[in-house]
């Protein structure tokens, strides 16, 4: 049986912290425990349904609110291996490329997709392919700074490899 | 072209002689801190790498704030972690409840971070400390372990945004925590995303430095990276007898470039209430009244609103006064030394007498940590900056956001209701946040 096709869950705007990962289960802090309740205020649907290589589509300020790393750990914990949003809020950002969690600013693609659309992801060409529409989506290359914290595999890989060196 | 004050300290932290917005560059850090919830996750991210050194210890600040004193046994374990990773390297910037605070009262208020620091915080609204002209930001785990190692992070030098206040509040009630709400309201909930707020005008000249905490506190609340005050006679007053380095503030260049510039005249600013579930849903108080918004709690408390002026402010209102019949009340000073001193001018006296509850030192209800989060179909108004969705209990409630005086005045009646109402102007004349 052919495996199912990775599917998007599609958002509005300002889905803040709290809503991708209460405050109450702070106290926990393994990704596996905090995948148990990803997103369990905003989609019931969420947790039941979600894939691994399924992706969060959002439109503007995606991340907005608390620094609390565990909303993107929680994400990428639960299956998601991407996020694309109209805007990002800047911690969120950064704290989900610091664990290896893609972030796509991408406007057009939000607006192209449907919830529960299906979809196909080049991470390392930043290309999105909404497989329901037919269209593609080219997202803006990172800076370099960022690309070498993707490429090194997160922030805390890249120190160790930046001590090594000297 | 000049710099403006976010451009020359993020200069003088990465050794440049000037930085423009878009540069990458790697900061220095004078505070690096977290709080219980962030640290925790960094000692896991720092165990999992081996990592046992770190550039400048007495640079590590951890600050014990959200779920403590320990809520359950999972937040003690949780507290524990951090406890005895501060004790295995005896870090010297380690506060307990009891001693410390929230952080963003405590590290201003005990001169710990100083106008041209850098301040890199695992804590969103690190923020808070730009008012006293630093640059502050909020940080994940990830980025706090980086940090902690090296000393440094990179950082890119963001836009600034020019905000004016002309004129001068006549309401005497109006404080900092009614500005920025109603900055919010006008500029949206990402209106500053990726970009420094830098505070000028009269407005901004008479405010109190505690008003300009709570501003700055709220910046991220409309998406900013920081926010930041000038170094002014007010500052250097406050820094008087606190500051506990030398510090050398920044003030824009006149030639500095910005990417907007926003002017409000705030003189004629009645207070704001941020109704469900967004910061800039915001009404004008005797808007909000006329809606006879029944309270279920009232908290004053948080990171935002518990400082020592906004408890003088809403003692002075509850004093003599019993909450209403059927509304709670949870007071929470937001350190251990404003607890102390609300002690000693009878502030807390006041807020017992009236009914409230009071404890010290955390987060409490804000983030709906403990301490008076809400249930199903709650009405909480808050003095804290934050009434999303579920954010401080169930989500099916509801938290609105207010000044002290909104909230001590709500107390009193029950529902929303305008300082002026149940205290007269004169009252507040010794109080205002809004001096020459």
């Amino acid at each position: 049986m052919a495996q199912p096709q990775p599917k998007v869950y599609r958002y509005g705007r300002d889905i803040n912290t709290d809503l991708i990962l209460p405050a109450r289960y702070m106290m926990f802090n393994e990704p596996e425990d905090l995948a148990k309740h990803c997103m369990e205020d905003l989609d019931g649907d969420f947790l039941p349904t979600v894939r691994y290589g399924d992706v969060v589509v959002g439109e503007e300020n995606f991340g907005s609110g608390s620094s609390r790393e565990h909303a993107p750990m929680a994400l990428k914990a639960s299956g998601i291996v991407a996020v694309i949003a109209s805007s990002f809020a800047r911690i969120f950002f950064r704290n989900a490329i610091n664990i290896g969690l893609p972030v796509l600013e991408l406007p057009e693609a939000v607006a192209d997709f449907r919830h529960g659309d299906t979809i196909s992801l080049d991470i390392e060409q930043g290309i999105v392919k909404n497989t329901r529409s037919g269209n593609t989506f080219q997202a803006t290359p990172y800076p370099k700074e960022i690309m070498d914290i993707i490429r090194a595999g997160g922030l805390m890989n890249l120190i160790k490899q930046q001590a090594t060196a000297s | 072209m000049g710099m403006t004050r976010s451009e020359h300290i993020l200069a003088r932290a990465s050794g440049k002689a000037r930085v423009a917005p878009g540069d990458m560059v790697v900061g220095k850090a004078d505070v690096i801190m977290g709080n219980d919830i962030t640290t925790s996750l960094t000692v896991r991210i720092l165990d999992a790498n081996g990592i046992t050194q770190f550039a400048d210890p007495d640079k590590v600040f951890i600050v014990m704030s959200h779920f403590v004193p320990a809520k359950d046994i999972a937040s003690a374990a949780m507290a524990k972690t951090c406890r005895d990773f501060a004790r295995k390297y005896n870090i010297k910037h380690y506060f307990e409840a009891g001693q410390g605070g929230i952080e963003h009262a405590l590290l201003p208020d005990e001169g710990y971070v100083v106008p041209g620091d850098l301040v890199l915080g695992a804590d969103s609204h690190s923020c808070t400390y730009g008012g006293v002209n630093t640059f502050a930001t909020g940080i994940g785990s990830t980025d706090l372990a980086a940090a902690w190692t090296t000393g440094e992070l990179w950082l890119r030098v963001p836009e600034t945004i020019k905000i004016v206040f002309n004129g001068v509040p006549k309401n005497p009630w109006v404080s900092g925590k009614d500005v920025v709400l109603f900055l919010i309201s006008q500029l949206g909930d990402d209106g500053a995303l990726y970009q420094a707020q830098e505070f000028h005008g009269e407005g901004t000249a008479h405010l109190s430095v505690e008003g300009r905490l709570t501003i700055a506190n709220m910046a991220i609340e409309g998406g900013a990276k920081n926010s930041i005050f000038p170094c002014d006679d007010k500052t250097l007053a406050y820094e008087a007898g606190r500051a506990k380095r030398d510090f050398q503030g920044v003030e824009a260049d006149a030639d500095a470039d910005y990417v907007a510039v926003h002017e409000f005249d705030i003189a004629n600013l009645e207070p704001q209430v941020a109704f469900p579930h967004l910061p800039s849903n915001c009404k004008p108080v005797g808007q909000a009244m006329q809606e006879k918004v029944a309270i279920d709690q009232v908290f004053i408390g948080s990171c935002t609103n518990a400082k020592l002026e906004d408890l003088r402010i809403a003692a002075k209102i509850l004093d003599g006064h019993q909450l209403a019949k059927w509304t709670r009340g949870v007071v929470i000073p937001a350190s251990h030394n404003i607890y102390m001193q609300a002690l000693d001018e009878g502030l807390i006296s006041i807020f017992a007498k009236a009914g409230f509850a009071v404890a010290e030192g955390t987060c409490g209800p804000c983030l709906g940590g403990y301490m008076g989060v809400i249930g199903e179909g709650e009405r909480m108004l808050s003095t804290s900056n934050r009434n999303f969705k579920g954010r401080t209990g169930d989500v099916r409630g509801e938290t609105y956001l207010a000044s002290p005086a909104v909230a001590a005045a709500s107390a009193i009646t029950g529902y929303i209701t305008d300082p002026n109402e149940v205290a007269p102007s004169g009252t507040a004349a010794a109080l205002t946040q809004f001096t020459a």
